[in-house]
């Protein structure tokens, strides 16, 4: 049989049963689907991730309080020589591949503003704040190193405690009090919008940090240290430099480690894409489980179908048909089966796809490579388990086949 | 004349676990073109046997097999479809269409599987063996809207599209009533007598006698072999059978 009949013969005896082709190769249109659909998911949170690391700030370096143990007991992070302003001056002071520095001083309150009130977290950094995270201003002006100096108690504060404390009127030049402590707003922060790994990335209060170390926190210990690169060639030297600087502040000699940790943003991109990426491959090995199960769907119905065109396959070898005949028209329409079930799933996972990206529910990233791949893993899908059934379907003998009842 | 068939000490045993049952016992004969033979026997006489290795779908255990001049030991699976497809026309009882599918596209069936591309349209070849078995304004009725016969008649187009040298019917109106019996056996005496040879299997002497040659088989073993004395004529049992009908209405 020529090839255009054989195709012929397979589409028409699919065709002859629509129900049940139909029903064969949902498993392969809801494998196909998901497969698509999870791994475009795992690789939307991949790019997401990757946005809001950079959204971060420009060539970030993170300095965190290391890990310290004594006598085999292992204290945490921050258990240790926890950093000061005064690090933070001298890197500012020697470091030369530095653009900005900031220490971050962290801690959180309930604000009371005119318009309510509301539970956030205060960030007390220096003037370089803004350099260093990539941050611009929507109204009002950042304070100044005066302010720093002489804790000034002014706040620039991010869009979400705009709309939670000042629902209706502008908010420069207002106060709002933490911890019964007024401070004058100053400033509104553009948005930087939802964050993947926590809360929003507006809901937050900006202030000096030696005011927030004198009159929130007390003490003078900070949280962490941000700097920026002046390059993104410059971040492994910028690393180095901080280490030596850090090492010299900390007073350790040769045969001591670090009691900090230096992470710049690739790494921390890195760490995130790689979780994304195990994400990714999980989601996709269970939906690719689901392609299987709709594999062994269409064996069976494969299967079955030989049974019950027994007859046809035996009149079909009485007037000539090889055995190969047989064996590639069952072949041909299973392979046909799992093919078309995997273009409806390609298309549903496009459908799905643009649906959610448009509504904005989820970012999801279809790449090619994954729409090529379980499109002929949907044909190897109908060769693995159209093959056993096609073989039987050709093993058969004339004489049984025509007899058979 | 030339021969169609000839079998020369034709031997088939089955084994059925330790069980040998020998079907056909050397089994001699020869069949000319043009010929309509008759194969008779009672069950388990080995006339199943014999149509099943006269169609080629099953090979002798001993003995030769020539089919139009060809020497049919030793050839392969593949050749045995290939003679299938070229030589043989076969006939069932069950008819055998393939359900959903037009009576044109059943006749069709046999050249679509023609490797040696004979026909150049198949269609139109199709549709010639479709007026032949007068049914030229039913090309594209399904079987379940045909009757019996109309369905049996579609069945001989499609064993006579491939010009074969030879027609097997293995008791073809076994599913059909006497009156369409009739018709059909009208319809195959006159594509005999358009010169197609015959051999029919069936246990009716009734309808033996619309062949030309009876062949009658016992044990495994030809007990017969002898040409019809006194043919009937399908057609003229047609007429008959009409005007009784008339006389007597039930």
């Amino acid at each position: 049989m020529n090839s255009k009949n054989i195709f012929k013969v397979a589409i028409r005896s699919i065709l002859k049963s629509r129900m049940r082709g139909l029903l064969t190769t949902l498993g392969i249109i809801i494998g196909v689907a998901s497969v698509i659909i999870m791994v475009a998911i795992g690789q939307g949170a991949q790019e997401n991730i990757t946005q809001q690391i950079s959204a971060l700030g420009s060539n970030l370096i993170i300095i965190y309080p290391g890990t310290t143990a004594s006598g085999g007991v292992n204290k945490g992070a921050g258990s240790f020589n926890r950093f000061t302003l005064e690090d933070v001056e001298k890197i500012r002071k020697k470091a030369v591949y530095i653009k900005g520095i900031t220490p971050i001083v962290r801690t959180s309150s309930q604000v009371i503003g005119p318009g309510g009130n509301w539970n956030t977290s205060i960030e007390g950094v220096s003037t370089d704040f803004q350099e260093v995270r990539n941050w611009k201003l929507k109204s009002g002006a950042f304070f100044s190193d005066r302010d720093l100096l002489s804790r000034s108690k002014v706040a620039v504060i991010g869009t979400d405690i705009v709309t939670n404390l000042f629902p209706s009127q502008e908010p420069v030049g207002k106060y709002i009090r933490i911890r019964n402590v007024p401070f004058k707003i100053i400033g509104v922060l553009e948005s930087k919008g939802q964050s993947t790994m926590g809360p929003s990335n507006d809901d937050i209060i900006i202030a000096p940090s030696t005011t927030v170390l004198d009159r929130l926190v007390g003490g003078r210990y900070i949280n962490l240290i941000q700097a920026s690169a002046k390059s993104v060639e410059l971040i492994d030297s910028a690393q180095v430099e901080l280490r030596l600087i850090m090492r010299d502040s900390h007073r350790l000699n040769e045969t001591e480690d670090d009691d900090f940790s230096i992470r710049n943003q690739t790494q921390i991109t890195e760490t995130f894409s790689e979780t994304a990426r195990t994400l990714t491959l999980l989601l996709g090995s269970v939906a690719g489980v689901s392609l299987l199960v709709g594999g062994i769907g269409i064996m069976n119905i494969m299967l079955v179908s030989v049974t019950e065109r027994t007859r046809e396959i035996g009149l079909r070898l009485s007037v000539g048909a090889r055995s190969s005949d047989i064996l590639i028209q069952f072949l041909v329409e299973s392979i046909l089966l799992s093919l078309s079930g995997g273009i409806i799933g390609i298309l549903i996972a496009f459908g799905v796809s643009f649906v959610l990206n448009t509504y904005n529910i989820m970012t999801m990233i279809i790449t090619p490579f994954v729409v090529i791949i379980s499109f002929f893993f949907s044909a190897a899908v109908g060769v693995f388990f159209g093959f056993y059934p096609a073989r039987k379907a050709a093993a058969l003998n004339p004489i049984d086949a025509l007899r058979y009842e | 004349m030339d021969m169609v068939i000839e079998t020369r000490n034709l031997c088939k045993t089955y084994k059925i676990g330790e069980v040998e049952i020998k079907a056909l016992r050397g089994v001699n004969f020869s069949i000319d073109k043009g010929e309509f033979v008759a194969v008779m026997g009672s069950s388990g006489s080995g006339k199943s046997t014999l149509m099943n290795l006269l169609g080629c779908l099953d090979k002798p255990s001993s003995g030769d097999f020539f089919l139009d001049g060809i020497n049919t030991n030793g050839l392969s699976k593949n050749e045995y479809a290939a003679i299938r497809n070229q030589k043989i026309g076969f006939v069932f009882q069950g008819f055998n269409l393939l359900p959903r599918t037009t009576a044109l596209e059943n006749v069709e069936l046999p050249l679509l599987y023609d490797r040696q591309k004979k026909h150049a349209n198949s269609a139109q070849k199709a549709r010639n063996a479709l007026c032949r078995v007068s049914l030229q304004d039913r090309f594209e009725h399904l079987p379940g809207q045909l009757s019996g016969g109309q369905q049996q008649r579609v069945a001989i187009a499609r064993a006579l599209v491939n010009d074969p040298a030879l027609i097997l019917a293995d008791e073809p109106t076994g599913n059909l009533d006497s009156y369409t019996s009739m018709e059909v056996f009208s319809l195959f005496q006159q594509l005999n007598d358009e010169g197609i040879t015959i051999v029919l299997v069936t246990h009716e002497r009734d309808f033996a006698r619309y062949a030309k040659r009876v062949i009658e088989l016992k044990d495994g073993r030809i007990i017969r072999d002898a040409l019809i004395q006194n043919r009937l004529y399908a057609k003229e049992d047609l007429k008959l059978f009409k005007q009784s009908e008339i006389i007597t209405p039930i």
